[in-house]
């Protein structure tokens, strides 16, 4: 194993109970994501690329195979151990913001920090909420911010704790064209400037082109 | 769809909170109806005749003259309480002496229940089965009154008039009137009733009726078949009133219940109606289909509302039917459609409005799912409700200030909790409060409480409604009689000696003294009524209050001697002058009767009347046991009048066979033991209580489900905030811990807001009702925090189970 890999799976497999029968999502998949690396994980709907996103972050487990985040076994940890593993490297944007609505953008931002109990959750929430151009709207609600807001919320969320790998699922998936543009543009930057590991599922292939990498998945198989 | 929507568990909040208010509803109008319909029955058998005259002195001769004249049927009849003895035993009784005749409408009934013509042969007595237990009296035997002996006759089962007395203390002794002479019982100070019972065609009773109306004197009435006994139509209505009012408050609660659930329904189902208006279903469409789903759920509710609400009823009655002597028919169909009325009006009310929004879903909501959200709940779309609830309010509490009370009161209440609950909820979560709180969970929990701080407010709210009803219920009403308890002092008198003769009095003050029963002292008594007030006559029609009517309508005890009695202290003016004419009157039957410092009272004893000027206002102890008179003149004023005299003494355990003697030596005194009294009525209160807790049961049931609903309400949310923030790293301590912070402030506000309520009500009813000292109750104070905090607590735990049992990316892909 590369000790420049910032994520490794190995042998993954998802299967869930449907009915009687089985349902295969993913079947062995294995990857390595070296430090630095925009891999972007393509695939029609249901090719069960959310699903290997969610294991990758730990937040589902796997039925068969490991996943190693900075050479950590993430699933022979217990749950609070991922959380907290997940809380020092690992940042998230979601397709549908998560942000939540009785939080200022202000608090929205500074939620990771403070569950870390960072001494200065909120001056560091503050500058980056500056530098994706909402320092105006510190005490803003998400109900009064437009989606394109919304997103540069959540990605000021996801780099505030400084995180060594991104994990984004389809993250223009809510947005027109013009305001999504705008928030891969601030999402490939902010990657550069923190030199993030990103690895993000999209199925907007001129997106993926943006990537260093592209994996395609199919019927729960890397194809590609 | 109705099933599909249940199994989703959506309904079944809403399907609760309409089975509630409608059983609650019906029980009180099934019972309603019921005795409503035995007064009805029993019309003529109240009265005992077609006309009833009833007097505080003895009527004259002339008037029993006129109806044998006038060829109507005559019957007479003496009630007044007594002492009745069989062996050691002895027992005050509602002594009734009647003619033979008795009564001319209706008949007697005695064991085992057997319509009898004629009421008691000479020589004989009837006694009810509480006075036969209490005496170990049984027919056959022979039993005391007064100077005479009696053989029991029979059991007495039924009496008209007694069937519409619902709250009888004394038992029962039927007697013949001719044998009271006898007995000797009769005698200056004897507080006696008399009657004359009339029958005839209707014609001649309305003439009769007509032509004694005007000769009328003070203390007497006349009631006939359409007056019925209007003070038992106005007691029995009063319960009724107060039980529906409690009844509708469950309603009220089932309504703010059925809000909330349709709230949630309605977010849930957004989703579902964008789609069906993507696809083509018109607004009308959408708002039939949901319409008639929720109208099936209605008519099933109700009609599982009304049978809840028979069986409670006959709980009601059951728990009655000990101080119903009448026997209850049973209940019509209206109540049923009553509880039915109310079911609808809440669904009308309350669901139809936040359902009524999806039919406005734009089609768009699929593509961008922020559009069409439900409007806050908008206070305006509730209008409707609220004002048909304010309005079945006030029909319920039968006049418009009763019902504006109990409106108003209930809004201010609610208004009042939701208010310091948000305020409380502010004040916590203060950033210098917050500031201080070094544990990273409880920060974060009590920093959430201002972030859902209106769903949070009506929570709190709600809990403390519901928790300020059981605390009433259990701690208040508790302390309260004790209170009462303790406010008589250990060695406070426990028995009334009543009807001692001026020339008995030398003999029993001696016997008292002999048996070292204690210091007696006995007070003369005169009974007497105020005819007019400087001057001016005054009669029950010059007070719209009815205590005030009661009083200055009946005689009173008025008393003389020469210093202030110990526990009498006197609050306005100066002790009297033996040498004027002056009187000192009680402060509290002053202000009722809007008597001041100066006035001139004159003041009728047995036909001649005296004048005198009030120099003194005095505060009395009623709860010392003492004898106490409301007014008091010097000796020189009273002395030359008809007087008894009455005293109130302690008798120690053991001793008690004293009173024995006494009672066996002095026939003609009554002797009441004040806490075989208190005892009674006691029971009586305990019943009412029972009764009245059934409806209470109800109105907690529905602050509960309030409470239930309410948290629901905001569950959606929680569940996605604790996913948040698991995914950006919070152990499950963290979520839970916050929760858990969260909800223990919450529990602890509610809990505190809920001991305020119920204490501060205690005071009111501890000063207002029952004139008591209310000391703060420790156990109250402990007990009601404690239990909002538990509560909660336990919601905390179901919730964060709830919460964690699901992964983190299964709630938050639910949730897009």
């Amino acid at each position: 194993m590369n000790n420049k890999n910032v994520l490794t799976a190995k042998g993954i497999g998802k299967v869930v109970k449907s009915g009687a029968s089985d349902l295969v999502i993913l079947r062995d998949i294995d990857l390595e994501i070296t430090r630095g690396e925009a891999v972007a994980v393509i695939g029609a709907s249901g090719s069960g690329k959310s699903t290997l996103l969610a294991i990758l972050a730990g937040l589902d487990t796997p039925s068969a195979g490991r996943v190693e985040i900075d050479g950590a076994d993430l699933f022979a940890l217990d749950e609070d151990a991922r959380a907290r593993l997940r809380a020092m490297q690992v940042g998230f944007v979601f397709q549908s913001f998560q942000l939540l609505p009785g939080y200022t953008a202000l608090e929205n931002v500074m939620l990771p920090l403070e569950l870390a109990d960072h001494p200065e959750a909120e001056r560091l929430s503050s500058e980056i909420l500056d530098r994706v151009g909402l320092g105006e709207r510190l005490d803003h609600y998400p109900k009064h911010l437009s989606g394109g807001e919304q997103q540069r919320v959540a990605l000021a969320r996801a780099f505030v704790v400084r995180p060594k790998l991104l994990l984004a699922d389809e993250p223009t998936g809510s947005l027109d064209a013009d305001s999504g543009a705008g928030v891969i543009r601030l999402l490939f930057d902010l990657n550069r400037e923190y030199g993030t590991t990103l690895v993000m599922v999209t199925h907007d292939e001129s997106l993926a082109g943006r990537c260093s990498r592209m994996l395609r998945l199919a019927a729960g198989r890397i194809v590609a | 769809m109705l099933g599909r929507d249940w199994r989703a568990g959506e309904l079944r909040v809403l399907a609760a909170a309409l089975v509630i208010a409608v059983a609650s509803v019906t029980s009180v109008a099934f019972f309603g109806d019921r005795v409503s319909q035995a007064l009805l029955r029993d019309a003529h058998q109240l009265l005992g005749a077609d006309l009833a005259l009833q007097s505080d002195h003895p009527w004259k001769a002339q008037v029993a003259g006129q109806i044998t004249r006038e060829s109507l049927q005559l019957a007479q009849a003496a009630n007044f309480i007594s002492m009745a003895f069989h062996g050691d035993k002895n027992s005050l009784a509602g002594v009734k002496g009647v003619t033979e005749n008795y009564p001319l409408r209706g008949k007697l009934r005695i064991a085992p229940d057997v319509p009898v013509e004629r009421g008691p042969a000479r020589g004989t007595v009837w006694l009810e089965e509480r006075l036969i237990s209490s005496l170990n009296a049984p027919v056959g035997s022979r039993i005391r009154l007064g100077r005479a002996d009696f053989e029991v006759a029979a059991v007495l089962t039924l009496e008209p008039e007694r069937s519409a007395n619902f709250f009888n203390i004394a038992p029962r002794l039927m007697m013949n009137l001719a044998d009271v002479p006898a007995t000797g019982l009769i005698q200056t100070g004897s507080r006696v009733w008399y009657y004359l019972y009339a029958a005839g065609s209707p014609e001649k009773i309305s003439a009769f009726e007509k032509s004694i109306q005007p000769r009328l004197e003070r203390g007497q009435r006349v009631d006939n078949l359409e007056s019925g006994r209007p003070e038992v139509r106005a007691s029995i209505e009063r319960a009724r009133r107060f039980l529906a009012l409690t009844a509708l408050l469950a309603a009220v609660l089932a309504g703010v219940a059925i809000a909330l659930g349709t709230r949630r329904f309605v977010e849930r189902h957004l989703d579902g109606c964008a789609v069906m208006r993507c696809l083509g279903a018109t607004q009308r469409r959408l708002v039939a289909l949901y319409g008639f789903e929720f109208a099936l759920l209605g008519i099933a509710a109700c009609a599982v509302g009304v049978v809840l609400g028979y069986a409670a009823q006959l709980g009601i009655a059951a728990f009655l039917a000990g101080l119903l002597q009448a026997e209850l028919p049973p209940p019509g169909l209206l109540p049923a459609l009553q509880g039915f009325l109310v079911g609808l009006v809440l669904l009308l009310g309350f669901a139809l409005p936040p359902l009524l929004q999806l039919k406005n879903v734009p089609a768009v909501r699929v593509i961008r799912r922020e559009s069409g959200a439900p409007r806050g709940s908008a206070l305006a779309a509730y209008a409707l409700g609220m004002a048909v609830l304010a309005a079945l309010l006030i029909w319920q509490a039968g006049d418009l200030t009763l019902g504006g009370y109990v409106v108003g009161g209930f809004s201010a209440a609610v208004l009042l909790f939701f208010m310091l609950s948000w305020l409380a909820l502010k004040g916590l979560t203060h950033r210098r409060i917050l500031g201080r709180m070094k544990n990273r969970s409880l920060r974060y929990g009590v920093a959430n409480l201002k972030r859902h701080a209106r769903g949070n407010a009506v929570q709190v709210a709600s809990l403390a409604l519901g928790l300020t009803a059981v605390l009433l219920l259990t701690f208040t009403r508790h302390d309260l009689v004790e209170a009462w308890r303790r406010s008589a002092p250990p060695d406070a008198p426990n028995r009334f000696l009543l009807g001692v003769q001026p020339d008995q009095l030398a003999q029993v003050k001696q016997f008292l003294e002999e048996k070292r029963i204690g210091k007696a002292d006995l007070y003369p008594m005169v009974r007497g009524r105020v005819v007019a007030l400087n001057g001016k006559p005054v009669n029950e029609a010059d007070y719209a209050e009815e205590r005030a009517r009661r009083l200055i309508e009946r005689e009173f005890n008025l008393s003389y001697m020469d210093s202030l009695p110990g526990h009498n202290q006197i609050v306005a003016g100066r002790w009297l002058d033996p040498n004027r004419d002056e009187i000192s009157v009680e402060e509290g039957i002053a202000r009722t009767l809007g008597w001041k410092l100066g006035d001139e009272l004159s003041i009728n004893v047995g036909g001649e009347s005296f004048s005198a000027r009030i120099t003194s206002l005095r505060k009395l102890r009623w709860d010392s046991m003492k004898v106490n008179f409301f007014v008091i003149a010097p000796p020189p004023l009273l002395a030359p009048y008809p007087a008894s005299f009455i005293s109130a003494f302690r008798v120690e355990p053991g001793r008690e066979q004293a009173l024995n003697e006494l009672a066996a030596r002095f026939p003609n005194l009554t002797i009441v033991d004040v806490g075989a009294a208190v005892r009674q009525a006691q029971a009586v209160i305990d019943s009412l209580i029972t009764a009245v807790e059934i409806v209470f049961l109800f109105a907690l049931l529905g602050g509960l489900l309030v409470l239930y609903s309410a948290l629901v309400a905001t569950e959606d949310e929680r569940r996605r905030e604790a996913a948040v923030m698991r995914v950006y790293g919070a152990s499950r301590a963290q979520v839970t811990g916050a929760q858990r912070a969260e909800f223990l402030a919450m529990g602890a506000i509610a809990g505190l807001l809920a001991t305020l309520g119920a204490a501060a009500i205690g005071q009111l009813l501890a000063r207002r009702v029952f004139e008591l000292d209310l000391p703060p109750s420790l156990a109250l104070w402990l007990a009601g925090p404690l239990a909002g905090i538990a509560l909660l607590s336990l919601n905390a735990w179901l919730s964060s189970r709830k919460v964690l049992r699901v992964s983190p990316a299964l709630t938050l892909r639910d949730s897009v």
